[in-house]
């Protein structure tokens, strides 16, 4: 991907004391995020309230439209325009964006999601944290299909990954996630934000050939269709419907092979390149805690502790939730005795490294059905289990 | 040459308009929507407007479909959503002309909370909508525009509920330019989007025309042609009437014209201006 010049309007250098809500809309303006449409929600609104108060000295659009179904609806309008567009959610609202969400991954559209995440089902608990969301951004808009997430574990990493979302988003034109929760989005620490000229940001993969010879859903090498924009008199088409590499809608079984297998391959078969974790101590561990988010920090008490006890545990945090790192978690369960998963939730990630594990190594999960975190005890004693 | 052979070479007008590559197109024979289309093919080509910055984006239906057909940079986006990424797509790139061309189902059923608030924010967009009384895609269902008594298969023994006048709604909320039109009156249709286009903020066109296939056949109303001469019939122009005074009963009478002509700053200046104002020197102005 070409590497596009940071403009320095956005980019508010410095070290700042933000909360993660905060700091996903610096990271956002950071990576040249020009197109905000949103709707308030607990305990996310503190983002559209800090975009809307900052994009009138950077230029750009903020808009709280009606509810969070035209809110994503409008940035894939903005995405098409050119600009790079976002909108942040909790539980209800996302439920609300699914539909569209599955529009922009047909029009392979990038846009932006950052979801902090509250405990449901329904309205649940609005104020209190949870992360119940993991597998409806997998799966939520009907279909085949596949996203990318990201899961921050502090307002810097908010900051961060902000910026990554962006980029993979853009490289991939697919919709990305940001995956935080009520914990780290309310909470304030340090973040670092670098001089514009030390942020990469990439560059959407713009066709330059001729107009009439332009197909929006032609994958190129890398499996990625060219993008033009709305206005610069390509008249193109695109449409939710099964379509063909000129975006015309072609109902057929054929057609929507073609189109599902590559909104799945263009992810699958890049998965390696999008993967990031974060491991330590897991040489020689003989228990490994699977964990992502606000969860991950909690848990690290836990692995202290139980190293204390003599217990050789290692940790995965992951950064990318999804594609899951299945490949990772593959090659450690042939040498560990077992996998420790807390999570914010009744069991969803713990799902996919049961399945990644394949029967080599049992995952155990530490449930917590949301409105705070784990007690690190509780984590612990799955680890002491686990090691037995 | 023979006159025959030259006549079947020469260009249909509508060939730099059209996707022919994707003619014959999915509508019934008889139905209106083609008619809305020619008549909007008709004003482009009169505003001489750029056409590499006209955008149009449907949702889902009959109307839905326009968009697939129309060579210009074309949206078929999902049932009721067209409005909301227009906006998206208008705010993007302010250059461009937005047009949405959708149902009555799409734009005031599913889709009535973005055109009321489409609206109220004066989005600068212009909004055709086809009003057949129905759902027709998915084969003649109840609609929020369907007139009581009229028969629907999901209101197998007749509507009851209170139909939506749309041109009442578009005004209520704020529209700058208002008008309805039947498929029969081609060239007014033709003149309102070419007057629309002239104008800025929210912009709404109805133009109601036939479901041969479903609403018409259920009603026994007839064919297409039968369509047209209740239009004649019972539609009678009244520039500027109270839109409260539009409602359409069943094969009842129809009030069009143009009703509503207002200047007002749309949402993107309205912005600018009053940002101006708060922040000075320091707003960064946006699409100007
Ligand atoms: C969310 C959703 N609900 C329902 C449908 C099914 N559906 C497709 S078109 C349509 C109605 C179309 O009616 P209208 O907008 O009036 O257009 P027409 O077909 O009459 O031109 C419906 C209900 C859908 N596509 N999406
Ligand atoms: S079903 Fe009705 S609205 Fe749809 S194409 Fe046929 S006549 Fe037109």
């Amino acid at each position: 991907m070409k590497k596009l010049k940071v403009d320095p309007k956005g980019v508010l250098t410095g070290a700042h004391y933000l909360d993660g809500d905060f700091a996903i809309a610096e990271g956002a303006l950071a990576a040249g995020c020009r197109f905000f449409a949103g709707y308030p929600i607990t305990p996310s609104t503190e983002t559209a309230e800090r975009f809307a108060e900052r994009i009138p000295f950077v230029g750009g659009i903020f808009i709280q439209m009606e509810d969070e179904i035209a809110s994503v609806t409008a940035l894939i309008g903005a995405s098409w325009a050119g600009k790079k567009a976002m909108t942040v959610t909790s539980g209800p609202g996302f439920s609300l964006m699914m539909e569209n969400i599955g529009l922009a991954a047909m029009m392979e559209t990038p846009i932006v999601i950052a979801n902090v995440q509250r405990g449901g089902p329904s309205t649940g608990l609005p104020t209190l944290v949870g992360q119940q969301d993991m597998m409806q951004v997998r799966w939520g808009s009907h279909g085949d299909y596949k996203i990318i997430a990201l899961s921050p574990d502090s307002p810097q990493e908010c900051f961060d990954l902000t910026i990554q979302a962006f980029n993979l988003s853009e490289t991939y034109r697919v919709p990305t996630f940001i995956m935080t929760d009520e914990c780290v989005g309310h909470m304030h620490e340090k973040v670092v934000i670098p001089p514009a000229d030390k942020i990469e940001v990439v560059e959407r993969k713009w066709y330059e050939g001729p107009k009439e010879k332009y197909l929006p859903y032609k994958p190129d090498k890398d499996m990625i269709p060219f993008m033009v924009k709305a206005g610069d008199g390509y008249r193109f088409h695109t449409t939710g419907l099964t379509h063909d590499e000129r975006g015309y809608p072609v109902i057929n079984a054929e057609c929507q092979d073609w189109v599902v297998r590559h909104l799945n391959d263009k992810i699958t078969k890049n998965a390696e390149k999008i993967i990031k974790y974060e491991e330590e101590q897991t040489d020689n561990a003989e228990v490994v805690v699977v964990s992502y988010g606000i969860t991950s920090r909690v848990a690290y008490r836990a692995v202290q502790l139980a190293r204390k006890a003599g217990i050789k545990v290692g940790t995965l945090r992951l950064i990318t939730v999804w594609p899951f790192p299945e490949k990772r978690i593959k090659e450690l369960a042939k040498k560990v005795k077992a996998f420790v998963v807390p999570e914010i939730n009744y069991g969803q990630m713990v799902l996919e490294v049961e399945r990644a594990a394949a029967g080599k190594a049992p995952a155990i999960l530490v449930p917590h059905c949301g409105g705070w975190v784990h007690n690190p005890e509780d984590i612990l004693k799955a680890i002491k289990e686990a090691a037995k | 040459m023979s006159k025959d052979v030259k006549a079947q070479e020469a260009k249909n007008p509508m060939e730099d308009f059209l996707r022919m590559d994707r003619i014959p197109h999915i509508w019934c024979s008889g139905c209106g929507i083609g008619v809305v289309v020619t008549s909007f093919v008709d004003a482009l080509r009169k505003s001489e407007i750029d056409l590499n910055k006209v955008a149009i984006v449907s949702g889902i239906g009959c109307t839905g479909r326009v968009a697939g057909y129309v060579k210009l940079d074309s949206f078929h986006s999902t049932h009721g959503r067209a409005i909301p990424f227009a906006t998206g797509l208008k705010l993007g790139n302010p250059e461009m002309q937005v047009v949405v061309f959708s149902g009555d189902g799409d734009i005031a059923g599913i889709g009535g909370n973005h055109f009321v608030h489409a609206a109220r924010r004066n989005m600068d967009i212009l909004v055709i909508c086809v009003n057949n009384f129905n759902y027709a895609m998915t084969g003649g269902q109840v609609a929020a525009t369907s007139p009581i008594n009229a028969n629907l298969s999901t209101a197998p023994y007749g509507n009851f509920e209170y139909p939506f006048s749309l041109p009442y709604l578009a005004d209520a909320c704020g529209a700058t330019y208002v008008a309805r039109w039947t498929c029969l009156h081609i060239r007014r249709v033709t003149m309102s989007i070419q007057e629309a286009f002239q104008k800025k903020g929210f912009r709404f066109i109805e133009v109601i025309a036939p479901c041969v296939t479903l609403y018409a056949r259920r009603n026994r109303l007839g064919d297409g042609l039968n369509l047209l001469k209740y239009y004649h019939d019972n539609s009678e122009i009244r520039h500027g009437a109270d839109t409260r005074t539009l409602d359409i009963g069943y094969q009842g009478k129809m009030i069009v014209g143009k009703f509503v002509d207002r200047e007002k700053p749309p949402f993107l200046e309205c912005m600018n201006t009053h940002m101006k104002k708060a922040l000075g020197d320091k707003y960064v102005p946006y699409g100007e």
